[in-house]
């Protein structure tokens, strides 16, 4: 006999509440292993306008490809510094910042691995679950192997393409409606 | 199914129609919900692993909102209690809670909420707490009250209690409102009505019990919360 789960409902405007009680968002310390990357990026509407409510959440690996979880049981060796779970709340101008490293690859669907990327989740004001997508990473070359960039249409992939500005730094827009619609997942 | 690689169970997928992406009666979905199709993918190890203990420890009184200022918070004291499982009843152990709420008053401590009531700065509104083994949860908090918002002309939303799970994987994160029986704003509420099945509507709701009830000191409200569930298919791809 299976239970019912119980449904999202949206975060709605005041989620700050619970995000003011948690220890800042450090994903990376000095110990961490890895190459530093800076994310930047804005939350967009359907017109375009800056989502300054929006709750964007990250999981990835750390520098060896292993996610910190009781049942990644890889031999690899994992990084004691690096959590892998990163947040944010959307500023005024629907911007946010992530300081992480870049991921390690890790394993995909018939044994091909998958280029580093990171797991994107937002919530808001006005979503009634939350929408989940992928980052990846402008200059790697795997990424053209990638087991699930590969089901996206071609056309849409570069959504999921976080655009280098700088030596470490990258930039990937959200786009929730329009033309340049980001892809999101059901998984 | 498990993963050859990994050994990982994957999860269920989730059922349609739960949730349409927008809801006209809801006016803030309309410009924020893709258009296009979800692209469906398999679920990989980055989607079966998550955060399961993110961050921080959780101090003694964090589930009590009552208690975490000087004063005692203003209004109805409750106790709010259940188990996290999964959709095979499995309990959910060691997994983080996390809550938000309006005061008594219906005001949120939050610089964006304008409504006419007064601040209780004795409430902040914020707890959180770990399952314990057998995945029980347990909050001490004050009845939320009710409040006006924007979306249409004299609307008022129930009382509810946000809350905030991990479960075990990135599949399995639940932000959810929990409500209470007998509320005559549910029919009302176009929040509670995105919901469009009827009966998954209704597990949003916790049960008043006597049981849990403390004499001369606080009622006792039951609700538990079901997250994803393994898939025990044991098909091959």
């Amino acid at each position: 006999m299976t239970k019912g789960l119980v449904p999202f409902q949206t975060v709605g405007p005041y989620f700050d509440i619970m995000l003011r009680s948690r220890v800042p968002s450090r994903q990376v310390t000095d110990a961490t292993l890895g190459t530093r990357v800076t994310i930047e990026g804005t939350v967009v509407d359907g017109e375009g306008a800056a989502m300054p409510d929006a709750f964007v959440e990250t999981w990835q690996a750390d520098a060896h490809g292993r996610y910190r979880h009781p049942e990644d049981r890889r031999p690899q060796p994992i990084d004691p510094a690096f959590t892998g779970y990163g947040w944010a709340h959307t500023r005024a101008d629907g911007g946010f910042t992530f300081h992480t490293i870049k991921p390690g690859p890790v394993p995909g669907p018939d044994a091909v691995d998958q280029a580093p990327h990171v797991l994107v989740s937002i919530m808001a004001r006005g979503i009634l679950t939350r929408f989940i997508t992928r980052l990846y990473f402008e200059d790697e070359a795997s990424n053209a192997r990638d087991p699930i960039l590969s089901i996206v249409p071609e056309d849409r992939r570069q959504t999921l393409i976080a655009r280098r500005t700088g030596e470490s730094q990258y930039r990937f827009d959200i786009v929730m409606q329009g033309p340049r619609e980001t892809v999101f997942f059901d998984v | 199914m498990s993963d050859v690689l990994t050994g990982v169970t994957r999860y269920r997928r989730l059922p349609d129609g739960v949730h349409p992406p927008e809801d006209p009666a809801y006016r803030s979905t309309a410009l924020r919900h893709p258009t296009q199709p979800l692209v469906i993918i398999p679920q990989t190890l980055s989607e079966l692993t998550g955060p399961v203990y993110p961050y921080g420890s959780i101090g003694p009184l964090d589930n009590d909102l009552t208690r975490q200022h000087p004063g005692e918070a203003i209004g109805e004291r409750i106790i709010v209690e259940g188990h996290v499982l999964d959709e095979d009843g499995r309990p959910v152990p060691e997994t983080l809670i996390e809550i938000w709420q309006a005061n008594a008053c219906g005001r949120y401590a939050h610089k964006v909420d304008m409504h006419d009531a007064p601040l209780d700065p004795n409430f902040s509104g914020a707890g959180r707490t770990v399952t314990d083994s057998e995945g029980r949860y347990r909050f001490i908090t004050i009845m939320p009250g009710r409040y006006p918002w924007g979306n249409h002309h004299n609307a008022w939303r129930p009382a509810h209690i946000h809350m905030s799970l991990f479960g075990q994987s990135f599949l399995t994160r639940l932000v959810t409102q929990m409500y209470f029986p007998g509320d005559p704003l549910q029919p009302l509420d176009p929040i509670f009505n995105s919901v469009r099945d009827p009966s998954a509507r209704q597990r949003m709701v916790s049960a008043f019990d006597i049981n849990l009830t403390t004499p001369d000191w606080a009622l006792g409200y039951r609700w538990d919360i079901v997250l994803r569930g393994r898939d025990a298919t044991p098909t091959l791809p």
